[in-house]
């Protein structure tokens, strides 16, 4: 598992709050106070109408694999190789980028329903995984 | 498109460093060899030089450049930003310059110890927030460090999508390793791949194996760019620029633009695509060799879709074909290309877009008028045509 010398975020005015909620055990998704368009990763403006003003949704943590690449090389020190990343489609309809867990490898499928587990390392940091869906949507 | 700038200016001169995987020299010597040989190769003295262009990632700063050289006055110094996305950019700012007499005979380098310096992928971590910074902490907690690890993610989708192979892959890899036979400056010189090897090399993020990836090198290459009319009167046989653009695309991210609705394209390079051919008046019909950026092999597959040499998902076709062979539709990478020769961040790619229009490639195909040049893949963008006079 992850140590703590996991590459911590810079927590800035725009991306802050998100590992916050995190922390809290949310996958949050930035959602326009004007037009409600979720757009992930967060910024300050609605690309499309031009609001400051935003609030959040959690999501539902499901969601199903649109890409993956699975790392072998380089190796660096506190990951576990090979390393299954993964592009989810949220059910809400953004994606997000993240690592697959509890799959092999050679299970990982283009499509596959997954679900979001929030990964807690032994500094304390929490951050978003998904593992194959458990569930009865899967 | 405006057609202000075609045919404005053109490459009067290329320079070009010893590459190698240890140069045991500063960035700033490698630039200024570089400089100093592309103002040789023009015949102009380097005084005569009053613009230097190179990208943001470059450690060497256009004055430290200028006075190591003996550079006159400098007209112009500016930095194109987002790593090999920058490459051709540079020629365009110094084609603004030349076009709208800003400066007059413009230097464009890059210069890296790309192997025994700083090399990429080592990850970006600390307290200081940036825009950019906070960009890659979407990914870097996550272990995605290395560019070859983003661009997996959209290799994948590609291929899945499109029934590309790992063979497919691989014919990319040996059409530029054969090219490498022929250029003594190649690092893959006298050591041809064949399919056997390039399936038994090392998977390092999947689908991308090890001979999918480009070099790490340490070197610099210098390209001089002045008005046409001045290019005539010096010494080498002028590459015209035809057309030169950038391209950067709603919804881009540097190297992981995974939100756009397509993940099996490369939008930037059909708007470069697009731009430059509206620029030059021509089309794919008329490009007979090109130097498609490969950082990676699954980029010069897709590009061949992006820049209209085939439709979409038969850019394996192509390849299968023998398409980018000496012989084939489009010879590509005739000096082996970031893969096979160096990874000068594509900067040695103009170099040899200005050699297959002057005739002198050490793999010359036979009849070639335009030239294609790409900057990037993956990240805001751009496309130069070069053309003979």
């Amino acid at each position: 598992m992850a140590q703590s010398f996991r590459m911590k975020p810079p927590m800035g005015e725009d991306n802050g709050w998100w590992w916050q909620q995190a922390a809290e055990g949310n996958l949050a998704i930035q959602r326009c106070k004007a037009c409600s368009t979720l757009r992930h990763p967060p910024r300050p403006m609605c690309g499309d109408c031009q609001s400051l003003e935003w609030d959040h949704v959690v999501a539902s943590g499901r969601g199903t694999l649109d890409s993956f690449t699975v790392l072998h090389h380089p190796q660096f020190p506190g990951f576990d190789y090979p390393l299954i990343i993964i592009l989810v489609k949220l059910e809400e309809g953004t994606r997000f980028t993240s690592q697959l867990i509890n799959c092999s490898e050679d299970a990982v499928e283009f499509g596959m329903p997954v679900e979001m587990v929030m990964h807690e390392d032994p500094d304390g940091f929490r951050l978003p995984m998904f593992q194959p869906a458990q569930g009865a949507h899967a | 498109m405006s057609q202000f700038l075609k045919d404005k200016a053109a490459i009067a001169g290329i320079g070009l460093t010893e590459f190698s995987k240890k140069s045991g020299v500063s960035e700033l010597s490698l630039a200024a060899q570089a400089t100093l040989a592309a103002c040789e190769d023009a015949g102009l003295p380097p005084s005569e030089i009053d613009g230097f262009v190179s990208y943001t990632l470059d450690s060497t700063d256009e004055i430290e450049l200028a006075r190591t050289v003996g550079a006159g006055d400098l007209k112009l110094f500016t930095k194109v930003n987002y790593g090999g996305g920058a490459a051709v950019g540079t020629i365009l700012h110094a084609v603004m310059a030349v076009a709208t007499g800003v400066a007059d005979n413009v230097i464009c380098y890059r210069a890296m110890n790309g192997r025994s310096g700083q090399r990429m992928g080592q990850g970006i971590s600390g307290q200081i927030v940036s825009s950019d910074l906070v960009h890659w902490s979407w990914y870097m907690p996550y272990g995605m460090l290395t560019p070859g690890s983003w661009i997996a993610m959209i290799a994948n989708k590609y291929m899945h999508h499109h029934g590309v192979t790992a063979e497919d892959l691989g014919r990319v890899a040996i059409s530029q390793r054969n090219y490498a036979q022929s250029n003594p400056r190649s690092f893959f010189h006298g050591k041809p791949l064949t399919m056997e090897d390039y399936l038994a090399s090392k998977m390092i993020a999947d689908p991308l194996r090890l001979y999918d990836f480009c070099q790490e090198t340490d070197g610099g290459c210098a390209i001089l760019v002045t008005s046409a009319e001045r290019a005539r009167d010096l010494q080498q046989k002028p590459a015209i620029i035809r057309g030169v653009v950038q391209a950067s695309t709603r919804g881009q991210e540097q190297m992981t633009s995974y939100y756009r609705d397509e993940l099996d394209s490369l939008p930037e390079m059909e708007m470069a695509a697009k731009l430059v051919y509206a620029q030059s008046g021509l089309g794919p019909d008329d490009i007979n060799a090109a130097c498609l950026y490969d950082a990676f092999t699954s980029e010069v597959i897709m590009q061949l879709e992006s820049f209209g040499f085939c439709g979409r998902g038969e850019g394996k076709d192509m390849v299968r074909d023998g398409a980018l062979d000496i012989d084939g539709r489009l010879p590509n990478n005739t000096h082996g290309g970031l893969l096979s020769e160096a990874y000068i961040h594509g900067m040695n790619s103009i170099a040899e877009g200005a050699r297959l229009v002057r005739g002198t490639s050490t793999s010359q195909p036979k009849g070639v008028e335009h030239v294609l040049v790409s900057s990037g893949v993956g990240v805001p963008t751009g496309a130069l045509i070069l053309a003979r006079d």
